[in-house]
């Protein structure tokens, strides 16, 4: 199967917003079983049989009668078959379902534990040369002058002399994306919810509170930084690079060199992975650029601080909820505005007569893009925060209150499993060891994980020790997959939950290395235990992004029941916790 | 002055400067690519080699400190067409997402068998807490080095 080569596969949008799993594999089983047929009938023809009589089955076709059988590929006998199908091709329900559903191994993993298997980086074209690209030291510099004759030397030993404009530093942040709202009418005037009236459901409520959370700018620091080989032929041009948007890199490099785009293909080889980070690009323009220029191949690969500095980042949020609740712990009001971080998951499952929900863009100081599960990840801290204050507000278990106000019967579903498997309030917390959990649903996948987080005395180093996730995304393809993605989730969530912040000071990324910006390590990684709901009955949805979500609110909800202090921003613990 | 190394038991003799760093080599030189660059600086073990069969960042070391030593790579590993252990139990317990981290967890982790053939989890996280995965495999990680020392010793005493 060739994948992401915009030269020989259908359009597509992208590896992005958990769509893989409910829109691309949809397509992909209806191609598959219109090509099974189509194999069927070239072997039907061939043999000169009945196609009624044909079985196809792995990777062959059998008439069992006579007992003959071809492979797939000795059928089609490389010849390229072309069919168009309509979208009415029947496929097998999931109860039916033979090899989606089981745990198939990865295809390529003997190549990848090889060392075989190429990424964009590792290529190598005839002639190829590698490309360096001088940049700016921070945000809004402007380049006053340049010398570069020792450019063939090293990038380092070209001088060059910039001119800084202001730009806000990392302790001004949050002021700054409140004071500084741009009317970028449409995302915030679609994403907005109001039901009743806030003001009369604060008004009947027996427990009112207001509370500010914030989220920090977060690197995805993909493990394989952005890089791309360029080659240029006869004014067709031909970028290798991984990203997970190849044919909007391709319309980024037809407007850059003004060609038409059937004139440029983008072949994505592999990618060392991406998290919602290299929906764009920028590795691919430069090599391009430099190819043009130097009349052969160019490879441009970024160095890890490129990739820390002029990468895009998670964006950082200030978020504001006002909520009101009646003594029984039924909510009466939610008002929720989101200054930044966006609209993902923006919205509360539970059930609310009044309420008001609002995202304000506004102007922001540093590079910013998607991160997996987008703003979900900040939108959910700070709604199951603030639930856990409302639950300790008025007297009540974190998760009844949940319950009380949770009609969504898939939500119920997962928050019962994980605080069934993970022994919800059988322990009390203690000043050493604390409990939380949270829950949410985005993108059609429904999630909830409950942590528990030891806090070393005296030292106050914080570590997640367990965290149990229940997951439901409907019929569940890979079982092993899926568990896969929940566990990578949950750990690449605890390090935007405890530590991970990217710090700048006017505009200049401060901590651009693996040395200065701290990743979760073996270490950190706690005892996982993931519950898999497995809905036959219900159509896939993704999971590469939504399991993150509800960890750092039950890492957040831990902490405080250890300390009795609630931390109101991520990261919770970068320093530990001095109390 | 050429260097002479052994490079996954091939001699090799190498016209190139003595201060670039074995990863560069490897990768543009001698179209060893398993061996990734991560970061540069030794915090990440992508580029985790073995140098005299000891776990080593490729990255930080010179080609000019190599003269007459022997260089392990991933591709290095297998015998005859047989995989190391190690390289089996990570396919077995499915140890990787996107496999960028997986040759330098590999080679680290292959390193700490060769010191400790049945290391507890406690000495594996240890030995690999330098390598970064940064899709979060690390659990299962630890379960396949778990999984490659049982074999192992499996193989010695059988
Ligand atoms: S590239 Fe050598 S340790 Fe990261
Ligand atoms: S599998 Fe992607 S970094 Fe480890």
């Amino acid at each position: 199967m060739v994948m992401a080569d915009t030269a020989v596969t259908p359009f597509d949008m992208g590896t992005f917003g958990s769509r893989t799993t409910p829109i691309m594999a949809a397509q992909l089983r209806k191609v598959a079983a219109a090509a099974r047929e189509l194999l069927v009938d070239l072997a039907a023809g061939r043999w000169g049989v009945d196609r009624s009589a044909l079985v196809a089955q792995a990777a062959a076709v059998a008439h069992p009668p006579t007992g003959r059988t071809a492979g797939y590929g000795e059928l089609s006998k490389g010849q390229k078959l072309v069919k168009a199908i309509g979208d009415d091709v029947p496929t097998a329900p999931a109860e039916r379902w033979t090899v989606a559903g089981q745990s198939v191994p990865k295809v390529n993993g003997r190549e990848v534990v090889t060392g075989r298997h190429q990424y964009t980086s590792d290529m190598n074209r005839p002639g190829m040369v590698y490309g360096r690209v001088l940049r700016a030291p921070s945000v809004g510099a402007a380049l006053v002058s340049v010398d570069t004759r020792a450019a063939a030397e090293a990038i380092g030993a070209v001088h060059a002399e910039w001119k800084p404009t202001p730009q806000p530093s990392g302790a001004e942040l949050f002021d700054y994306l409140r004071k500084n709202p741009t009317d970028a009418q449409g995302e915030s005037a679609r994403s907005g919810y109001t039901a009743g009236s806030v003001e009369s459901g604060r008004a009947a409520a027996a427990t009112r509170l207001d509370a500010t959370y914030t989220v920090a700018y977060i690197a995805h620091v993909p493990l394989e930084p952005r890089a791309a080989v360029a080659e240029w032929q006869d004014g067709a041009l031909t970028v290798w690079t991984g990203t997970q948007r190849p044919f909007g890199v391709r319309t980024e490099l037809a407007e850059a060199f003004r060609v038409p785009e059937e004139k440029v293909r983008v072949v994505v080889p592999d990618t060392g992975s991406g998290y919602g980070g290299k929906h764009t690009g920028e590795a691919a323009i430069e090599a391009a650029r430099l190819a043009k220029a130097a009349g052969r191949p160019v490879k441009v690969a970024w160095t890890r601080e490129e990739e820390f500095t002029w990468a895009y980042f998670r964006p950082a949020g200030v978020i504001d909820v006002k909520s009101g609740a009646s003594p029984d712990g039924k909510l009466t009001a939610w008002e929720f505005h989101n200054y930044n971080s966006g609209a993902s998951g923006i919205r509360t499952p539970y059930d609310v007569p009044h309420q008001k929900i609002e995202f304000h863009a506004t102007r922001y100081p540093l590079r910013q893009g998607s991160y997996r599960g987008l703003a979900a990840t900040a939108n959910h801290f700070a709604r199951e925060s603030h639930m856990d204050e409302l639950a300790h507000a008025i007297g009540l278990d974190p998760l009844d209150l949940r319950l009380t106000n949770l009609s969504d019967a898939r939500l119920r579903a997962v928050l019962q499993a994980a605080a069934e498997r993970f022994g919800w309030g059988k322990t009390k917390a203690t000043p050493e060891r604390g409990f939380g959990l949270a829950c949410g649903v985005e993108k059609g996948g429904y999630v909830a994980t409950c942590a528990e987080v030891a806090i070393a005395r005296p030292s106050g180093e914080v570590k997640v020790t367990r965290a149990v996730t229940a997951f439901e995304c409907g019929a569940i393809v890979n079982p092993d997959h899926l568990r896969n993605q929940v566990e990578g989730a949950v750990v690449m969530g605890l390090g935007g939950a405890l530590f991970e912040a990217v710090q700048f000071e006017a505009g200049e990324v401060s901590n651009p290395k693996l040395s200065l910006y701290r990743v979760p390590r073996f270490s950190d990684a706690p005892l996982l235990e993931t519950v898999l709901l497995d809905r036959k009955d219900l159509p896939s949805a993704g999971a590469g992004e939504t399991p993150i979500v509800a960890l750092a609110p039950a890492v957040a909800g831990a902490l405080f029941t250890a300390t009795g202090v609630r931390r109101r921003s991520l990261p919770l613990a970068p320093k530990g916790i001095s109390a | 002055m050429p260097i002479d190394l052994i490079v996954n038991g091939t001699r090799r003799r190498l016209e190139a400067d003595p201060q670039r760093s074995l990863l560069t080599v490897l990768r543009e030189d001698l179209e060893l690519t398993g061996a990734k660059y991560g970061c540069g600086e030794g915090q990440c073990g992508a580029c985790t080699v073995l140098i005299e069969g000891q776990a080593t960042r490729s990255c930080l070391t010179k080609l000019g400190a190599l003269a007459g030593k022997s260089v392990t790579t991933i591709e290095g590993l297998e015998t005859g067409g047989q995989l190391h252990p190690l390289q089996q139990a990570f396919l077995d317990a499915g140890a990787m997402q996107c496999g960028y981290c997986t040759a330098g967890m590999i080679v680290a982790g292959a390193s700490l068998l060769r010191r400790n053939p049945d290391p507890e989890e406690p000495a594996i996280r240890k030995a690999l807490e330098g390598n970064v995965c940064r899709c979060g495999t690390y659990t299962r990680i630890v379960a396949a080095v778990r999984a490659a020392a049982a074999t192992g010793t499996r193989t010695t005493r059988g």
